[in-house]
């Protein structure tokens, strides 16, 4: 069953008239992981913010967005806004920079939360103490106190992902979680993001160009190119028999990396399964 | 907060080697000009016949004579107890005049920045959010046609229509609260037309910023990142706006000519004619000190806004 239709979505630029995505159609199935793949520039994220209706105000979007049966493109602002961050939450790139640099942590978790579900301060604490433990963050209270530069991107995107985990939203948008990370800190966040499928059941669009991360996470793959979708499907079935040319030979770039990064290490690299 | 206090007062003390240099430099500008002062104290006596004996008998009263070293010394000291010496040409203390006239300046000035900044920020945050329709074309193109005419064409339009035609404003001298409406209003109408530029730019430039983009994403209410939005743009625009006084300050000569302000322009338009250098000099020295004054308390303030800058103070 989908819990997010996409059909027909179009994006363009207001103020050239340039289209970015022509049309575009895919739909997410309740409890998977869908996967947008694709290099930079394919119009990943601007799928991505469309959904959730945040694009630049120059950025012009049409086309049908289905979500549990309703059309939230055609939703008024504030009802668009009640679903963001409750029902529909995403995740940014750049941990560093998607915290208010001047405000402390512990700043934006209450302002979400407390605009959410009205919590108290201690019923939020509580909650975020639990969570950022259950994502293997030390010193909860600490980091509500810190400042965001204070942290690596790291602990950031996991930060993030424990705010997932007290909003227990119905679908996670992830826009390039990790591609921000050192390999270290990659591994401990996309281990973090399968625990929290595994754990809340949610459905999730993660968007990547990292087919190593891909692999390990995601059930349906899409691929995109220039604002079209090339190729879509079953993420086993894509990685071993790749239809399209542009996917192929995506696929086999990656393999490549992967059997030159095998040699080297001299064992099985951290991704695979 | 002890480490803010800490950088406060270090901050301040860095303050004094670069009085110290331009106080300096405004002393040996001085003796540096062409007119020997001792000359301009017997012209403005009226003394009809000028001799060497007689200038000589001036420059040993002025304290002349002396060392550059050791007269730099004493004007210092006696600059330090607000006493800058007698003007060459009444022969008052310096001070007498540059001191009602600096406050009169000042009341002029703050009032002005209070209006510059608060306009500034709120067309700036209208303009941001508005961004591309009408209201901030608009705003932009009035800004724009209104900036761009000189102030004292401005000044002239305004009181032809406000206290000629209309004789609602008095045209000049500081008699009552309505006097300082119309210079207020030029000076706000030149500068805010330029500063809340800053303010739009600074905020539309962090519009794209990815807190912005997570905020939303987390379903906080506009107004809430339009506070997180104002308080990261205004960084750019404190220290900007700071420097602003001063420079209103320093500039205000066309305004109080025009209205017959009796400030700091009138006084150092009627100093430099008169070639009355006590009083420049003093001139120069004050708002050489209000330069600096305000550039370490916006700085402060920047720090206190910047937990970044506030670590590494």
């Amino acid at each position: 069953m989908s819990i997010l239709l996409i059909s027909k979505l179009r994006i363009w630029d207001g103020s050239t008239g340039k289209v970015i995505i022509p049309a575009i159609s895919f739909e997410l199935n309740s409890g998977s992981c869908l996967a947008i793949v694709g290099e930079s520039g394919s119009g990943k994220s601007l799928t991505c913010r469309a959904i959730l209706r945040l694009n630049q105000r120059n950025i012009r979007q049409s086309g049908e967005i289905v979500f549990q049966g309703e059309r939230i493109d055609r939703l008024a602002e504030n009802e668009m806004r009640r679903r963001r961050g409750k029902q529909l939450y995403m995740i940014p790139q750049n941990g560093m920079r998607a915290f208010d640099p001047t405000s402390v942590i512990g700043v934006h978790l209450r302002d979400t939360l407390v605009h959410h579900f009205g919590w108290n301060r201690s019923e939020i604490v509580e909650k975020m103490k639990l969570a950022m433990q259950s994502v293997r963050l030390k010193d909860p209270v600490g980091i509500m106190n810190k400042y965001p530069h204070q942290m690596s991107g790291g602990m950031l995107q996991r930060v993030m992902i424990s705010l997932a985990i007290v909003l227990e939203p119905d679908i996670i948008i992830a826009d390039e979680p990790t591609s921000a990370l050192d390999t270290v800190s990659k591994y401990e966040v996309i281990e973090q993001f399968c625990r929290l499928r595994e754990k809340m059941g949610c459905s999730m669009i993660f968007v990547s160009h990292d087919l190593g991360v891909v692999r390990k996470i995601a059930d349906e793959i899409v691929v995109m190119r220039d604002g079209n979708i090339v190729e879509r499907g079953e993420a086993s079935v894509l990685f071993a028999k790749p239809q399209h040319e542009y996917t192929r030979h995506l696929v086999a770039s990656h393999a490549g990396i992967h059997e030159h990064f095998n040699r080297v290490i001299g064992g099985p690299a951290y991704v695979s399964r | 907060m002890n480490k803010m206090s800490r950088y406060i007062l270090r901050r301040s003390l860095l303050a004094i080697p670069l009085l110290l240099v331009i106080s300096f430099i405004t002393f040996v500008l001085n003796i540096l000009s062409p007119m020997d002062p001792a000359e301009v104290v017997l012209h403005a006596q009226g003394v009809p016949q000028i001799t060497e004996d007689l200038l000589a008998e001036t420059r040993t009263a002025l304290g002349m004579d002396q060392p550059l070293f050791i007269r730099y010394l004493n004007w210092m000291l006696s600059c330090l107890q607000l006493d800058f010496g007698n003007s060459y040409v009444t022969g008052k203390p310096v001070w007498s005049m540059l001191g009602p006239a600096f406050l009169n300046s000042l009341k002029l000035t703050v009032i002005s920045a209070v209006t510059v900044i608060v306009l500034s920020i709120g067309l700036g945050i209208i303009c941001a959010l508005t961004e591309g329709r009408w209201v901030d074309k608009s705003i932009r193109g009035i800004a724009f046609f209104l900036t761009s005419m000189p102030s004292y064409l401005l000044a002239a339009l305004l009181v032809w229509y406000f206290s000629v035609k209309l004789d609602w404003l008095p045209t000049n001298g500081i008699d009552s609260v309505q006097s300082y409406i119309l210079p207020v209003s030029v000076i706000t109408i030149s500068y805010a037309g330029i500063y809340f530029r800053i303010v739009r730019s600074s905020m539309l430039n962090h519009l794209n910023e990815d807190y912005v983009l997570y905020g939303r994403a987390c379903g906080l209410p506009e107004i809430r990142i339009t506070m997180r939005l104002l308080r990261n743009s205004l960084q750019v625009a404190v220290s900007i706006f700071f420097m602003a006084i001063p420079i209103i300050l320093g500039s205000t000569v066309v305004i109080e000519n025009l209205f017959a302000w009796p400030g700091l322009g009138m006084l150092s338009v009627k100093s430099i004619l008169s070639r009355d250098f006590s009083i420049i000099q003093a001139y120069v020295l004050v708002l050489a000190a209000a330069f600096i004054a305000v550039n370490t308390f916006s700085d402060v303030i920047n720090t206190l806004l910047n937990p970044k800058l506030r670590e590494d103070s």
